[in-house]
């Protein structure tokens, strides 16, 4: 599992990289009651806005991680975005994507160095 | 942060593992572990507890020693029938400003030989200035400086009193009374800023956390925070003070007209002489221009308060704004609470919102958005 400095963990299986959000922001964000997804396929560049999430006290983006292709989403949390409080590491994964470059994985954090970052 | 404020219960805060934030210069607990939707369930569902001492309390006093003298001087600075407010009764009300626009709203009691008023914390030295300015001919201001504010709000609030107390059950919403609690003197309202039944108790400093630990210590109750109070007023459709109203709204544009008594407008034995008695008694008569209204989402986005309102999904001018808004936990979506032309201020008329630079439709609908639970 790697992570990004904005708490969201990417996850490669296959070829295709999970992304989701880390319980540290789940715990930080508060009980989310919105999630917005992006249309896909989508290509998009590092650090665009893809996803929007809404807890009880404010609304926050989730960003591209890396350059790539959106190629599905989980519809699931549209309906229940409370998931993302539950599971936020397993079934509350926000969207899939193909990387333009599998390589710039290595340039993220491992999971002593996520840690490092929010202790 | 050196120069927030604690109140006096910040210890036993930071002890039930409270999350502090900044707000109107004191250190409050926005949430308690038990989190925001929880706390406002627990609150709707049983009884919640609230710290409120960042709020101003305040004695006026006539030097006549004539209650009826401190009455008729504050009724130079709100629209309310202050003359006829019964004793041991409280009545809500605004400070108005000469353009007609809100200062301030708060509450007054008649506590015999006095007023008690609980005004906003981020407008109390305001308050204070503006009545000193305006009733130091007649009365004197007082700010207590020495006594603690918490709320019991909820269903299983007039149980919870009752393990202190048999003076607070009979109580009915808006009474007030001196009840003896664990052996000192508190001030009770039956009143509160969440639209169930409950308690506001004004206690001496020295013996809050006291109070306060008795009543935690209770199964019912548990310590909520301002997330929850937020949304909790929200969905009972209370006006936060410069969210909803400000001295840029009139009170009927505010949909707060039913706090003007009839004795203070036209046709009233003491109509006018209030600041801004002209214009408001205007609106009264002939309408307000646009009118603060409840709005539901058609979608689960939330439309928080700034959110730009428009007549249709492509329009350029905006025709309102909202002023708060958020997910109500009891209502499951997203409410919000904004200002409309006069015109479309009627239930089921369809407004959008530019949220996130895409127009989402949401239907205007009647207040509250949960019914109002009072013991009448």
């Amino acid at each position: 599992m790697k992570y990004t400095e904005e708490h969201e963990w990417l996850r490669l299986e296959d070829g295709i990289v999970v992304v989701g959000i880390t319980e540290h922001a789940t715990e930080a964000l508060g009980e989310i009651v919105f999630v917005e997804l992006p249309e896909t396929p989508i290509d998009v560049s590092k650090d665009d806005d893809v996803v929007v999430i809404e807890s009880v006290k404010a609304a926050s983006d989730i960003l591209a991680p890396l350059d790539g292709e959106i190629i599905e989403v989980n519809s699931i949390l549209i309906e229940n975005p409370a998931l993302v409080n539950e599971d936020p590491l397993g079934t509350a994964w926000f969207f899939k994507m193909k990387l333009k470059d599998d390589g710039e994985l290595d340039g993220l954090l491992d999971e002593d160095a996520y840690k490092e970052l929010i202790s | 942060m050196t120069d927030l404020k604690k109140t006096p219960l910040f210890d036993l805060h930071e002890t039930l593992g409270a999350k502090m934030v900044p707000f109107t210069g004191y250190l409050m607990p926005v949430q308690y572990p038990l989190g925001v939707m929880k706390e406002h369930v627990q609150t709707r569902t049983h009884a919640g507890l609230f710290d409120v001492s960042h709020m101003g309390q305040v004695i006026v006093r006539a030097k006549s020693g004539t209650q009826a003298d401190a009455a008729l001087a504050l009724e130079g600075l709100v629209p309310m029938d202050i003359l006829g407010l019964g004793v041991d009764r409280q009545r809500y009300a605004y400070f108005t400003n000469e353009n007609g626009g809100i200062l301030d709203d708060l509450m007054i009691a008649n506590r015999g030989d006095h007023l008690f008023l609980v005004v906003n914390a981020a407008c109390k030295q305001a308050d204070i200035a503006h009545m000193r300015t305006h009733l130091s001919d007649t009365c004197t201001v007082e700010e207590l400086e020495d006594r603690a504010l918490i709320a019991l709000q909820g269903p299983a609030a007039q149980d919870a009193m009752a393990t202190l107390t048999n003076a607070t059950s009979e109580m009915k919403f808006m009474d007030v009374a001196n009840v003896n609690l664990m052996g000192v003197d508190c001030w009770v309202s039956r009143s509160g800023y969440t639209g169930e039944d409950g308690y506001e108790i004004s206690v001496p400093t020295s013996h809050v956390e006291e109070l306060t630990k008795a009543l935690l210590a209770l199964d019912a109750v548990e310590p909520i925070g301002l997330g929850a109070r937020d949304s909790l007023r929200l969905e009972a459709g209370l006006c936060l003070y410069g969210n909803d109203i400000d001295v840029e709204t009139t009170p009927i544009e505010a949909n707060l007209t039913w706090a003007i008594q009839k004795v203070r407008r036209n046709g009233g034995a003491r109509a006018g002489g209030f600041p801004g008695a002209e214009k408001i008694l205007d609106h009264i008569e002939n309408g307000a221009p646009r009118r603060r209204v409840g709005l539901r989402p058609d979608g689960r986005a939330p439309m928080r308060d700034g959110t730009q309102l428009f007549a249709d999904g492509t329009s350029d001018n905006s025709i309102g704004i909202i002023t708060s808004g958020g997910f109500g936990p009891t209502v499951e979506g997203p409410v919000s609470m904004g200002y409309l032309p006069q015109d479309l201020a009627k239930v089921d008329q369809e407004v959008f919102a530019e949220v996130r630079g895409k127009r989402m439709s949401a239907r205007v609908v009647a207040l509250p958005f949960t019914p109002a639970n009072f013991k009448r």
